[in-house]
């Protein structure tokens, strides 16, 4: 586990805040003096898990570095909801960049910040971070941020992982789940949906490239995810974290449901909640209450053609093969 | 100003952009009613006291149980607790021990002698109370922190009715009672004892009251036709709990046959195994069709009183009594079946329920009498204009909270009756059920068991056989409650909301939307731990 629960105290750890815990033993998210990286009035859709990310993600990272962060931003929604030209909701030092060069643009900072180190050693106060959804990390700016992890570029990339090219009308991204219908993925013919067996699991991959630290997290385990950007920042270096934002439009969910999705993601196994260092797992949230994968899959519009008159049992039983691998591989009952 | 190169606008904030216009579902806060508030039939508001005591405010949970009933540490002995067969937190792993904190809370305030705070001003108006048991202590107490003078004139010799005459020790220490009542009267109330009022009228005339509240009980144990011959010895359960009280204990022998299946059979049963004699309860029917509770049946068991199911008695003798088999029909009611059985008994305990002395009504106009109670009504007004009566003696499930309910309602009908206005209680909230819950939030954490006194200790002595808990666990219990329809400020709103719509106040504030940008997404009422946030449709 990445953090320490507080034991009992009515909710623990799991709610927000509480009044019953002191002020430090509260979530970031509790105070009410948190940045506000991002700002109200974004555009994101109604319940967007994305916006919700990565203000617990950055607001996060400005707390552990007092407020010394620079971000760069790969185009993809979060750009395009949050910078409309020419309002902006960041209230933090914010670059736009290209949708696939995001990992190079904040390498590009991190040098810029090691040479004004030699003039003012408080330079190096100021810390750098990379953002972007699955499509802009995953596919288009996977070259960058390779370079980027395999140079141990001090940056820390945030990947916002919600399935799919949500903003151009949700078509396949490499990191769209198997059976997710999308727009490039129809329901249709004898394998509906996306293919089985195609597409990457990007925390894996940084993992190989053996950089001091990569995480995953959720957007319904707040205390989990603010106890990892914390982590990434106390470490110099490439350091990846990839948060499972569930999108309502891009998977048909309800708009109040994108917590309870990301949830059950955790825990069905489907999305598996972890860190590492240095190319090996050190610890993995556990699952509290766990789940079968159907209970996951029926809420979302995406799945739907698995569960027609006839239920897709073949499909289902292959997903939930996937996450069984992900309990078994990642020790996701039992928790590291 | 002069811009830099291919720059048109000023930088601007997104703050401009009032996504607020996007919603058609608003999201607004509400209190709902806990199950527990619900179910309590002295209207205690349950939530609102164990949140102070979540806190470890226990003085400030107190004094907000205390609103609604003046006898914590008596409640939290005797009360039969619905609000724990209501409590939501069954769904999750079992009911907070809510009656187990209110005892707690009740010996914390004998311990550190809280009392109550007297009203500031006073109304001038004498209200009479007879009958100092449970209803009458009760519409005392609201009655003084209305303003109003007073006094409570008690037949019996010790102020706590039905508490001290019908439970036993064992159950209810009498210490416990008289710390409870001495609040009462320091708060400015007036007991007279040995007072009995054998007409009303006289009494409200002599005392130049201006109304008067009834609570006499129901002290009458009722008989039942059994042929018996001459040395055969039966008794009613009501004066054998009596004498108990007493210097001079009851003589009944050592084989005690109690006739009946409610909780005074058992109280009985119990109390005479104490005192050495081996009980035996005659009952025609089963014991899941016995109107006793199920855990006294359970405890008097455990203790070694014997039960008789499904017999009815035929015949009492010196020295024996003759039972008959009884076998329920196919509408659960118990017919002969003609075998019959002899137990030997030394006497016959009659507990079949008990009826109400009424002669202190003869002659006062406008009652209605019917099956030996009085009717009120909804008001507790009886049909005499300042009258007003409560508890056993009114038709009404007959348990102490009951009658503490019946107090408070009747106290504050009789204020608003002094200043010439009518009472309308506020109108109730919406239930707070399961459903509207995310449990998802609550830690795990199994009941607290209160401890129990030794079995041996159970079957000789008549000490308190549960017993309470102590300030970490009562702690513990305290913060298992769900806090189901009351906002307890856990934060989950403010953090959860996508678009910063959530303004925190501050600690005891709690929230408030921020409407300009709040697009009507849900995300903090499916958060919401305890059901404290609802969607409404916006009107335009």
């Amino acid at each position: 586990m990445s953090f320490q629960p507080v034991k009992f105290y009515q909710t623990g750890t799991f709610t927000v805040g509480n009044r019953l815990l002191a002020p430090e033993e509260r979530s970031v998210q509790a105070s009410g003096k948190r940045f506000n990286s991002i700002n109200s009035g974004h555009r994101a859709c109604q319940g967007c898990g994305e916006a919700l990310g990565a203000r617990y993600a950055i607001d996060a990272a400005m707390e552990a570095t007092q407020g010394q962060l620079i971000a760069a931003n790969a185009t993809g929604c979060l750009e395009v909801f949050s910078t409309p030209y020419p309002e902006t909701s960041w209230q933090i030092p914010w670059i736009h960049s290209l949708f696939g060069n995001t990992a190079a643009v904040a390498t590009g900072i991190a040098a810029a910040l090691k040479i004004k180190q030699k003039k003012n050693p408080r330079a190096q106060e100021i810390r750098v971070v990379a953002q972007g959804g699955d499509g802009g990390t995953t596919d288009i700016g996977f070259g960058c941020l390779s370079g980027m992890f395999e140079r141990n570029d001090d940056v820390l990339y945030i990947c916002y992982d919600n399935g799919g090219y949500m903003n151009t009308g949700v078509q396949r991204s490499s990191a769209t789940p198997p059976a997710a219908r999308t727009a490039t993925t129809m329901a249709v013919g004898p394998e509906p949906g996306n293919a089985f067996g195609q597409g990457k699991f990007l925390p894996a991959i940084a993992m190989a490239h053996e950089i001091p630290y990569v995480a995953t997290a959720t957007v319904a385990d707040l205390r989990d995810l603010e106890a990892k950007v914390r982590r990434a920042m106390e470490i110099r270096g490439a350091r990846y974290i990839h948060i499972l934002v569930p999108c309502p439009l891009g998977w048909g969910t309800y708009s109040n449901e994108t917590i309870k999705m990301a949830r059950l993601a955790k825990e069905t196994g489907i999305f598996p909640v972890f860190e590492a260092e240095h190319g090996e797992i050190k610890s993995a949230l556990a699952i509290r209450r766990q789940l079968p994968v159907e209970d996951y899959l029926k809420p979302q519009k995406r799945y739907a053609h698995l569960f027609g008159k006839q239920p897709n049992v073949a499909v289902i039983a292959k997903l939930q093969a996937l996450a069984d691998r992900n309990i078994r591989k990642y020790k996701l009952l039992e928790g590291v | 100003m002069e811009k830099p190169f291919a720059i048109t606008l000023d930088p601007g904030s997104s703050l401009a952009n009032r996504t607020g216009s996007w919603r058609t579902y608003k999201p607004v806060y509400l209190d709902r009613l806990p199950p527990c508030n619900a179910t309590c039939p002295a209207g205690e508001n349950i939530q609102g006291w164990l949140f102070h005591a979540e806190s470890g405010d226990y003085e400030a949970a107190w004094r907000s149980l205390t609103e609604n009933n003046p006898l914590p540490a008596i409640m939290g002995r005797v009360c039969y607790h619905p609000c724990e067969g209501a409590c939501n937190r069954q769904h999750v792993d079992s009911a907070v021990g809510i009656n187990s904190i209110e005892r707690f809370l009740g010996d914390e305030a004998i311990k550190r002698n809280w009392q109550f705070v007297k009203p500031a001003t006073q109304s001038g108006k004498r209200v009479l109370v007879v009958g100092a048991g449970p209803s009458g202590l009760s519409a005392a107490y609201h009655l003084a922190r209305l303003g109003h003078t007073v006094e409570i004139q008690e037949a019996g010799p010790f102020a706590g009715g039905m508490m001290r005459f019908g439970i036993p020790k064992y159950r209810l220490p009498r210490d416990v009672i008289e710390a409870e009542v001495q609040r009462i009267v320091n708060l400015g109330v007036t007991i007279t004892l040995n007072a009995k009022v054998s007409n009303i009228d006289e009494s409200m005339k002599a005392g130049k009251f201006d109304a008067a509240f009834l609570a006499v009980g129901a002290h009458i144990g009722k008989r039942a036709y059994i042929p018996a011959g001459t040395a055969a010895k039966v008794v009613d359960a009501i004066s054998v709990l009596r004498s108990m009280e007493g210097e001079e204990k009851p003589m009944l022998g050592r084989r005690v046959v109690v006739y009946g299946g409610g909780n005074t059979a058992i109280d009985v049963a119990r109390s005479v195994k104490r005192m050495g004699a081996e009980p035996i309860i005659v009952y025609r029917r089963t014991r899941d069709k016995a109107p006793a509770h199920d855990f006294e049946i359970e405890e008097a068991l455990q203790e070694g009183v014997m039960v008789k199911w499904l017999s009815t008695i035929k015949q009492a003798e010196e020295g024996e009594i003759t039972i008959e088999k009884m076998a329920l029909d196919d509408k659960g009611f118990p017919q002969p079946t003609g075998e019959f059985e002899t137990l030997a008994a030394d006497s016959v305990v009659l507990a079949l329920g008990q009826d109400v002395d009424l002669g202190l009504l003869d002659g006062v106009p406008g009652l209605d009498v019917k099956d030996g109670t009085v009717q009120v009504g909804p008001n507790m007004m009886t049909g005499h204009a300042g009258i007003f009566a409560g508890g056993d003696m009114v038709p009404s499930e007959r348990t102490v909270t009951v009658g503490v309910g019946h107090g408070k309602k009747a106290a504050r009908h009789i204020d608003a009756w002094l200043k010439g206005e009518t009472y309308v209680p506020p109108p109730k909230h919406e239930i707070a059920g399961i459903e509207k819950l995310n449990t998802w939030y609550y830690s795990e954490a199994p009941h607290v068991v209160r401890p129990t006194l030794d079995i041996l200790r159970r079957q000789s002595t008549f000490e308190e056989v549960v017993g309470g808990l102590d300030e970490t666990n009562a702690l513990f219990e305290a913060r298992r409650c769900l806090s189901c329809g009351n906002c307890f400020e856990c934060d989950n709103c403010y953090g959860v909301c996508p678009d910063n719509a959530v303004i925190k106040l501050g600690p005891g504030k709690r929230f408030e939307f921020n409407y300009d940008y709040c697009k009507g997404c849900g995300v903090c009422v499916a958060e919401c731990p305890c059901g404290a946030i609802k969607m409404v449709p916006e009107e335009n």
